[in-house]
């Protein structure tokens, strides 16, 4: 299924009657809106903005009237401010220009290049990607990662992106490179995605610093942490951040986004996903604009097949079930993946029978048996001690267990109780 | 068989008792540790279920506090009057304030018949993690959610789960301890004086429109409250009414006006306290 979608060459998606963009898509403070209603705007004008340091502006993503400013249904059930736009189908562009040779040399004007052209991780977190540009003094990056693991199934957004825009990835890697002042760049790639590797490798061959590193296909391999510790073998410590090991991991999406932000000035206001699963009727990569609503998206693809039982904003594993398609399409989303109703079980948790699959599949080798357990009956500090702050939420625990326990949702619960704690003690 | 080795064996564990026993008699006279027999009362008199409203560690903890003069006999929140006189009998001491009983109060009236749900939910059934789930199945963004969290948290067993969704709360059984008040994801439940009876049910700041399409129940901020009052007791702000306790006079005539009956007495009204109890 992955691998066909694979070959499928990315398209165009075309522009709905209505784009919905979500003032706040990332971590930190959300936006303020920059337009009025009914004010005119164009493709990449920037409609809101934010003060905050971990924050990105958004982009108007077509041209056409603003017809409403007001709280909208986001992908995670809350109601986020939102600029609604109508498309008047002339996509006229705002002027923007790049950066000539020199000027991209500047790391301090590139960072603000990349944060004014509203670039986050396109890989699925969102987190803005100025503020992982600018490590600790202390903390120099000697490693950069571009991650085209693509690990979760059905989805192969990444997959054409390095088949078809592989040179703008390499220019995108150099930039980061250059901006960090990092020895080696690397170019991560599952060997499911063989052809992705062979067009690398020709291109890469003549850069000394650069390479290619197959990997063996095994989720979640495109976790950050993962991935540099199987690239490096440096493991970054319990509760840290990369930079700790002198490492950085961006997306290939993302350094795509970086070398067009650099060289042509042009915001982040569309990207590549693939709209796949058993449940639709054909399967696409397609180039969207964000805002889009993902019902538009599913038309584009001909609709469900059969009844549908599941979509999923994101991968399979680590992606948010929709419960209201309007949603639209956020900077984030590298996905919509539907199942149909035969294929969505409804779960029946049992108690654990100690099997220990959850702690043999679990990459970062805590005891999801023993934490779920602990959660189930509120011993939240006992959970905190078994390290259940180093869970990555990658799924598998719960995919493995026979039991059906719902391991991900009771460690989530945890994490989101942890955290409320710790800012109650901080402030 | 040699008895002798029986007996040698009774004499050496028998013996090795004896001296033990000895020596703890000995160490527990040293080591004594003096107690203030008040704590030993107050612990008694105290509710014993370890609810935490008073803010010290437990029942044991406020006892100690309690007997060094440094907390009130008023102290347990879950106590109430009644408790307050035993613990202050004990010390000696008269109570000084006699303050009106607080009871806690779901502030919903939008149970499984009123707000359909706008997704299948299969998870734990929690109600703070069903509220991470997209921010719960309930199609209400404000309502009870229905997985009786608060029920499973009541130390005093007051909450039980009725068959529209929503919990009841006993107000025979509450003691105000307010951990039901915690433990509820969507924050409807409050604690209000027990000789108050008019309430609005409803914690929703949609607008009105955007109300009446969910929930038949909800309020919808119409204030037609808000006119009929005569005791400027009653305001409509974010399109929620709300009653100020204290200008209340409990005439009722903002029960008979709401067009949703969001507004109720209790005694009357769908979380009718007197109804679980049985004296309705």
């Amino acid at each position: 299924m992955k691998k066909e979608l694979g070959k499928k060459p990315i398209e165009e998606a075309s522009l709905p009657d209505e784009i919905v963009i979500p003032l706040s898509q990332n971590l930190g403070s959300p936006c303020k809106p920059l337009v009025e209603i009914k004010q005119r705007v164009l493709v990449g004008q920037k409609i809101g903005d934010s003060d905050g340091f971990v924050s990105a502006p958004v982009h108007s993503s077509v041209s056409g009237e603003v017809v409403a400013i007001e709280p909208r249904l986001s992908f995670s059930g809350d109601k986020v401010l939102s600029v609604i736009i109508a498309p008047d189908g002339n996509q006229e562009t705002s002027s923007f220009s790049g950066f000539s040779e020199s000027e991209a040399k500047d790391a301090d004007k590139v960072r603000v290049a990349i944060r004014e052209a509203g670039i986050v991780g396109l890989g699925g977190a969102a987190f803005p990607s100025h503020v992982k540009l600018s490590p600790p003094k202390d903390k120099p990056i000697t490693d950069v990662i571009v991650n085209g693991c693509e690990c979760e199934p059905y989805i192969a957004g990444d997959h054409r992106n390095i088949l078809e825009n592989a040179e703008i990835i390499i220019d995108g890697l150099k930039i980061i490179m250059r901006v960090l002042g990092a020895e080696r760049g690397y170019i991560a790639i599952e060997t499911n995605k063989i052809d992705a590797i062979h067009h690398m490798n020709n291109l890469v061959s003549s850069e000394g610093n650069m390479r290619v590193v197959p990997l063996s296909v095994k989720y979640p391999q495109g976790a950050e942490k993962q991935l540099i510790q199987v690239i490096l073998d440096k493991e970054v410590p319990s509760g840290g951040i990369p930079c700790e090991v002198s490492a950085l991991v961006h997306n290939v999406g993302t350094t795509i986004a970086i070398s067009k932000a650099v060289r042509e000035g042009k915001p982040l206001f569309e990207r590549v996903l693939s709209v796949a699963g058993p449940g639709i009727k054909e399967s696409k990569n397609l180039k969207v604009k964000i805002g889009t609503p993902v019902n538009h998206l599913i038309e584009e693809c001909g609709g469900f097949k059969g009844e549908p039982g599941k979509v999923i904003l994101g991968g399979p594993m680590t992606g948010f079930a929709l419960f209201d398609l309007s949603v639209p399409i956020v900077k984030g989303t590298s996905g919509v993946v539907v199942f149909p109703r035969e294929m969505t079980i409804a779960s029946n948790p049992r108690a654990c029978i100690r099997c220990g699959r959850c702690v043999q599949v679990c990459p970062v080798r805590i005891m999801p048996n023993f934490i779920g357990q602990y959660i189930e009956v509120g011993m939240i500090d006992r959970a905190e001690d078994a390290d259940v702050m180093d869970c990555i939420e990658c799924g598998l625990c719960g995919y493995v267990c026979p039991a059906q326990r719902p391991l991900i949702q009771l460690i989530r619960h945890a994490k989101a109780k942890i955290i409320a704690d710790r800012k109650k003690g901080g402030s | 068989m040699d008895t002798s080795i029986i007996i040698k064996a009774a004499l050496i564990l028998g013996g090795t008792g004896l001296v033990l026993g000895a020596l703890l008699a000995v160490a527990s006279k040293i080591f004594y540790v003096e107690v203030d027999p008040k704590v030993e009362l107050i612990r008694e008199a105290l509710p014993g279920a370890n609810c935490g409203a008073c803010g010290y560690p437990g029942c044991d903890g406020l006892a100690e506090v309690i007997a060094k003069g440094e907390a009130p006999p008023s102290a347990c929140v879950a106590g109430g009057a009644e408790i307050a006189k035993q613990i202050a009998a004990i010390l000696g001491i008269e109570v000084k304030e006699e303050k009106v009983a607080k009871k806690a109060l779901v502030r919903c009236g939008g149970g499984k018949n009123e707000v359909a749900h706008r997704y299948i939910y299969d998870g734990e059934l929690d109600c703070e993690m069903a509220q991470q789930i997209g921010k719960g199945p309930s199609l209400c963004s404000y309502g009870c959610l229905g997985f009786g969290s608060c029920a499973a948290a009541c130390p005093f067993g007051a909450i039980v789960m009725g068959e529209d969704g929503l919990p009841n709360i006993d107000w025979h059984k509450c003691r105000s301890c307010g951990v039901c008040v915690e433990v509820c994801p969507r924050g409807i439940i409050t604690l209000v004086p027990e000789d108050k009876k008019v309430h609005v049910l409803c914690c929703s700041q949609d607008k009105g429109k955007d109300v009446r399409s969910i929930c038949k129940k909800g309020c919808i901020g119409c204030k037609a409250c808000e006119k009929i009052c005569e005791f400027d007791a009653i305001h409509v702000v974010d399109n929620l009414a709300s009653i100020d306790n204290d200008k209340c006079t409990q005439c009722k005539k903002c029960v008979e006006k709401c067009p949703t009956g969001c507004i109720s007495v209790l005694l009357k009204g769908h979380h009718s306290v007197e109804e679980v109890a049985g004296t309705v």
